[in-house]
């Protein structure tokens, strides 16, 4: 190191990313391992706190903008998406995070998922999947194995199919799509990270456990694991690996090239108000 | 027409045919030409149901002075063709005094347009526009219209040459021969109505309600929009997408309304003023999130061009009753603005200050226009410039342990935006405490609730609360587009030797009991008009105001507005 070199102290480190509120979450949820791994990448890519938004919709991992330091939202239920859209197209400067869960993202919210993959957005789609609303202690959600039949409100489980978050991005034309695992926070960091530098819309699907609601979500540790194969940038191929694989798959499952929304922009210098009054004189 | 023409300060015209006939094409050339020539006008249209094509009428009232509401009676129906024309019987509203002419080739008339007792002339229309290659008979119609009020014919020729001039100078050409063949064709038929323009020394601007609450929000410094399309607010967006593009803005199409709502809530926490454009139905959607705004005290301003309801409802006409949503819809105790344009010229300076209002306040603002002023196309005088812009109160420089919900004496509270260091906070629809921190406590929730409801009410609105004009023991209560009415009635009655008051809201929320009490001194009876069917207005007047002893009702639902004949007969009724 030579003598004029820069000092190091000015690096942000994750806990700069961190609010001094105290989260509601159970003890073991896995979502205290997301709220690591945002902070981590944030810290990653050495964002300045004030620059980045986190924007949420309603539920237990929407809980999530105030513990971290950046500015953030606590929106209504499932429209956490159409506020973060607002505020990138408004602010297209900011690094804008949107998190969810699987019951504020895929149903409540569903529409505006869609859309959301349609417009490739530049923005980062963190869903929190752990397959049970929580947050009203214990109902079946979009993504609830048909089976499930610990909940008062669908007994003997809701016989219907799940819903498939990921292959429902990559047809609506997400273009970044990854799974990941709460459990790991290093590795889900190292996705979040890549998802915030990818540009256009990016939707990173974590299984976070609910200790409480689904106990039996604790085996998730064992069964995840890295995917065997390098991500691809053809969609067809992606929505067949994700279709055909066994769910517990994690890492980058498909990454695009698909031009991110853009707004207009004039063609000349901005007008002043008064440019329009010319329209309407005779 | 004959030359004993009298002269007359306002007239009412209807030109009416089927799909493709050009009938509106031809009223807004006459409205164009009518404004050219120094007169003052008001053009709206109805349609059959189709979605593209059928009939279709251009309803015209054409003045020496401005003019804000329909004719109480239409005095020169020109029918291109009488295809379905007795659907529009009840809008023109004929009488023994009108005029119609039909095509002399065209078969009986309507059983309604007779019925009516006005006099029905003959032209051969049709015939006309075929004796010219090119003509078509909406040229030879215009021609007859502008003769009948005695409108130059260069006015008119010089809207042939704008309007058409894409089409090349043979259309250019055929119209204008055409246009001759109506004014030539009209010296037969007594008509006896002639309009001498006032002296124009500025432009004037041909705007309809929904042009001008676009350009009052670019003015108030609106910069993003997102909507969904619906009908009647939809000409807002189409005229705001390309102009906020110029303006350095942005609008985006959202898939659904609740979208719309969260989206502008999402732009304006961003900084950056924001508004969304809907009708009833889109409102409904909307208000879940209009109480998110209201409790992270994030500025928004939503124009609800009203229609027909509930459900679906009449949309392509206009009511008043979506104000008790407007007003009471939202859930929780949720302090809100709601404002109400005047007329079509004041879409503009309404707009303007809702967004003036909402950035102020930090508080979302519903602007409730109505079909009938959102899509008329009025002739009007250039409104004045306003001072009302944006202007929030933001923390550039915030100081360690930053509260973005502080108690402030006025009960604003200077707010942050992303991107300024040091003041982060999460916005929140969950309660809250100064720090924005989510509170379930008694007493984070009154001082909160107190907070945003102060900062309303002690909000000087100074004289934009309302319209109030005249003195006289008889007060005519209103607001929105039956303030038109309302007022021409009132003038009518004065020239009777009739005093009236005219009293119209233009701030419908939150209250001004003490402004209301001042502005009803001396006021011994009330007469309340309203475009509801359930007295929507009345009742939020008796739950808010003191009103005096003796009220009289006009209440009718739409689809049809009040005309001055509807309110002077009430007036007469009450004094």
């Amino acid at each position: 190191m030579t003598m004029d070199a820069t000092p190091m102290s000015e690096a942000l480190t994750p806990r700069d990313y961190k609010s001094d509120i105290k989260p509601v979450w159970c003890p073991g949820c896995g979502d205290y391992s997301v709220l690591g791994s945002i902070t981590t990448a944030l810290a990653e890519l050495q964002l300045p706190p004030e620059d980045v938004a986190v924007v949420s919709g309603i539920g237990c991992s929407s809980r999530i903008p105030a513990y971290a330091n950046t500015y953030g939202f606590h929106g209504v239920h499932g429209r956490s998406l159409a506020l973060g859209t607002g505020l990138k197209v408004a602010r297209p400067e900011l690094t804008v995070l949107v998190a969810s869960g699987d019951g504020d993202g895929f149903s409540i919210g569903g529409n505006h998922f869609l859309h959301a993959c349609r417009r490739n957005i530049d923005l980062t789609y963190i869903v929190m999947d752990n397959r049970v609303y929580g947050m009203t202690k214990g109902q079946p959600s979009p993504t609830t194995e048909p089976d499930w039949a610990e909940s008062a409100l669908a007994p003997g489980g809701t016989g219907l199919r799940p819903f498939h978050p990921l292959v429902i991005a990559l047809a609506s034309g997400a273009s970044f799509v990854a799974r990941a695992f709460s459990g790991d926070l290093m590795g889900t960091a190292a996705l979040i990270a890549e998802a915030i530098r990818h540009e256009g819309f990016s939707f990173v699907e974590i299984l976070s456990p609910c200790v409480t609601f689904r106990p039996d979500e604790r085996e998730w540790r064992k069964q995840v694991h890295p995917s065997p194969v390098e991500p691809t940038d053809d969609p067809a191929r992606a929505a067949r690996r994700i279709m055909t694989d066994d769910g517990f798959n994690t890492g980058i499952l498909f990454s695009g090239e698909r031009s991110a929304y853009a707004p207009a922009r004039p063609e000349g210098p901005v007008v002043e108000p008064a440019y329009f009054e010319a329209e309407f004189e005779v | 027409m004959t030359t004993s023409a009298t002269e007359r300060t306002s007239v009412a015209l209807a030109i009416n045919g089927s799909g493709g006939a050009g009938a509106i094409t031809a009223g807004s050339m006459l409205l164009k030409a009518a404004a050219r020539a120094g007169l003052y006008g008001l053009l709206t249209r109805a349609v059959g149901p189709q979605i593209r094509g059928g009939e279709a009428v251009a309803i015209l009232r054409l003045a020496t002075a401005p003019v804000e509401c329909a004719a109480d009676r239409c005095d020169l129906q020109i029918a291109i063709d009488w295809m379905n024309a007795d659907r529009f019987a009840a809008e023109l509203n004929l009488g023994p005094e009108s005029l119609v002419i039909g095509d002399a080739a065209a078969e009986e008339v309507p059983e309604a347009i007779a019925e009516s007792g006005a006099r029905i002339e003959a032209l051969p229309i049709a015939e006309l526009a075929k004796s010219v290659k090119g003509g078509r008979p909406n040229m030879v119609a215009l021609g007859i219209a502008a003769a009948a009020i005695g409108l130059p014919r260069e006015a008119l020729e010089a809207e042939i040459v704008e309007t058409l001039s894409s089409k090349g100078e043979a259309a250019i050409e055929a119209s204008k021969a055409a246009l001759a063949a109506g004014v030539e064709a009209a010296s037969g038929i007594d008509f006896a109505a002639k309009l001498t323009p006032p002296d124009k020394k500025e432009k004037r601007w041909i705007i309809s309600g929904n042009e001008a609450a676009g350009l009052g929000a670019i003015r108030g410094g609106v910069r993003f929009v997102a909507a969904y399309p619906i009908t009647p607010a939809t000409e807002i967006l189409e005229w705001m997408s390309p102009a906020l593009v110029k303006a350095g803005g942005s609008l985006v199409q959202a898939e659904d309304e609740l979208a719309s709502i969260n989206m502008i809530i999402g732009a304006s926490y961003g900084g950056v003023p924001a508004l969304t454009a809907t009708s009833g139905p889109g409102l409904a959607l909307m208000l879940e999130s209009v109480g998110l705004a209201i409790a992270s005290e994030v500025p928004v301003v939503i124009v609800d061009v009203m229609r027909g309801g509930p459900s679906t409802g009449i949309p392509t006409k206009s009511e008043q009753s979506d104000l008790n949503m407007a007003l009471n819809g939202c859930h929780g105790d949720a302090p809100h603005i709601v404002v109400a344009p005047t007329s079509v010229a004041d879409c503009l300076f309404t707009t303007q200050w809702a967004v003036h209002l909402a950035e102020a306040m930090q508080v979302p603002t519903i602007v409730l226009s109505d079909q009938f002023l959102g899509q008329a196309k009025a002739v009007i005088d250039r409104p004045a410039d306003i001072a009302f812009i944006a202007n929030r109160k933001v923390e550039t420089k915030p100081q360690e342990g930053y509260r973005r919900y502080a108690i402030t004496a006025d009960g604003v509270s200077p707010m942050t935006v992303p991107g300024i260091a040091g003041g982060q906070y999460t916005a929140d629809g969950l309660e809250h405490n100064p720090r924005g921190t989510p509170s379930s406590a008694a007493g984070d929730h009154a001082s909160q609730l107190d907070k945003r409801s102060d900062k309303l009410t002690n909000f000087d609105y100074g004289q934009h609360w309302a319209e109030i004009d005249g003195d006289g023991p008889l007060a005519v209560i209103t607001w929105g587009s039956s303030t038109a009415p309302a007022r021409e009635a009132i003038e009518i009655a004065r020239r009777e030797g009739i005093d009236v008051k005219l009293v119209a809201l233009r701030l419908l929320a939150p209250s001004r009991p003490e402004a209301f009490a001042q502005a009803l001194n001396g006021v011994e009876r009330a007469l309340v008009v309203e475009q509801t069917h359930s007295g929507q207005f009345l009742r939020h007047l008796r739950a808010e105001y003191d009103l005096p002893g003796k009220i009289a009702h006009l209440c009718r639902p739409g689809p049809l507005n009040f005309r001055a004949q509807d309110v002077l007969a009430a007036i007469k009724e009450a004094k």
